[in-house]
């Protein structure tokens, strides 16, 4: 099949089927572009996964302008980006002509609050793999552990702890560390 | 001029929302409040409806707000400004990744990055499980009772064919179960 409209197909397929956003989205990409399509390996898909974290935007925007670069230059991420937004553009327009009698409909309702509860699963899901994957050092594995824990709490407890600066703090910290074994890698 | 404070607003939006989704709805919030776009209502059953329908959550928002305030072109000019961002910000990084990846310092940045987004995913998901199966603090059965059905599933699965439920099949069949279930 001709690359663009490959690119195109595997990114609209994932934009229509992605529900939840964000972290829901990785474990799908990682499903067609990793392990069906063999665009880019797990290693690049963790890179693209914390590139996208620390810069703005939506994940996976991110992640289909990298693949659709990386396949086809700037035209193939311009493919993979518009195959990635117009199935939620179409869908969000429709709903948007009817907005109000939406979730009025018991059966939509209750499809979505039962979609909800994969969603979490989903989530969990990525991290676990993640972690089965993760080079599990000293450094790294504690990084973790106070991650999730400060998360957990911020989350239970509603406290203002924000994943960004949790995440700029775990790099502050991996870099001195870097620094103090003389520029070595960790 | 609407078209112009829609891409504006939604540029806005683009550039500062680190983080993902969840990072960017109080600024969301912040620019379609101020300009009166959306009521806070109006907004709070968006948010609902972004989450629960397919795509990224904030193009799902920039697609309803634009929409509402100047039809298709509003959708669209809306959409455009909250993805331009990170698509420039990314394809720049593309074309320099390869030299700056291998760099030692980088490396332990991401290095320290990585565990750490692993530990935010983790929690994240953890937690929403948990809360979803409640509703209002005590434990809702019929929700608690879909989710280790789907946790149930997704775990036979993979011991009897070797790999992964598809994640979208696992939307099709939660959906499914949703509409029994809570039907009844």
């Amino acid at each position: 099949m001709n690359i663009f409209l490959d690119l195109f197909l595997t990114f609209a397929k994932i934009g229509l089927f992605t529900f939840g956003g964000g972290y829901a989205m990785i474990s799908i990409i990682e499903d067609n572009c990793v392990n069906r399509k063999k665009w880019i390996t797990h290693d690049e898909m963790m890179n693209i996964t914390v590139i996208a974290e620390s810069t703005p935007g939506p994940i996976a925007i991110n992640a289909a302008t990298y693949i659709g670069f990386k396949q086809a230059r700037f035209l193939g991420a311009v493919i993979a980006t518009t195959g990635m937004i117009l199935p939620s553009m179409g869908i969000i327009y429709l709903i948007s002509m009817f907005f109000d009698n939406f979730l009025e409909l018991t059966m939509f309702a209750n499809a979505f609050k039962g979609i909800k509860l994969a969603v979490g699963l989903l989530i969990l899901d990525a991290g676990i793999l993640m972690v089965k994957k993760m080079k599990k050092k000293l450094l790294s594995s504690g990084i973790l552990l106070c991650a999730l824990a400060a998360m957990l709490a911020g989350e239970l407890f509603s406290l203002p702890v924000s994943s960004v600066t949790l995440m700029t703090t775990a790099a502050a910290v991996s870099f001195l560390a870097c620094l103090v074994k003389g520029g070595k890698a960790n | 001029m609407i078209y112009l404070d829609l891409f504006l607003g939604f540029l806005k939006v683009g550039c500062f929302s680190f983080g993902g989704a969840y990072g960017a709805i109080p600024l969301i919030r912040d620019v379609v409040l101020d300009y009166g776009w959306l009521t806070d209502q109006q907004l709070t059953s968006m948010i609902a409806i972004s989450e629960s329908t397919p795509g990224p959550i904030m193009v799902n928002l920039a697609t309803y707000v634009g929409s509402t305030q100047a039809d298709i072109a509003g959708a669209f000019l809306a959409t455009l400004a909250v993805i331009l961002p990170a698509f420039v910000i990314i394809l720049l990084i593309t074309a320099l990744l390869r030299s700056i990846i291998g760099h030692p310092y980088v490396k332990a940045v991401l290095g320290g990055l990585k565990p750490c987004m692993i530990g935010i995913i983790l929690a994240t998901g953890l937690y929403m499980t948990i809360d979803h199966c409640l509703a209002e603090g005590t434990p809702d059965i019929r929700s608690a009772g879909i989710t280790i059905a789907l946790a149930a599933i997704m775990i036979f699965y993979k011991k009897q064919f070797k790999k992964k439920l598809s994640p979208i099949l696992l939307i099709i069949i939660s959906g499914i179960a949703g509409i029994l279930v809570y039907g009844i």
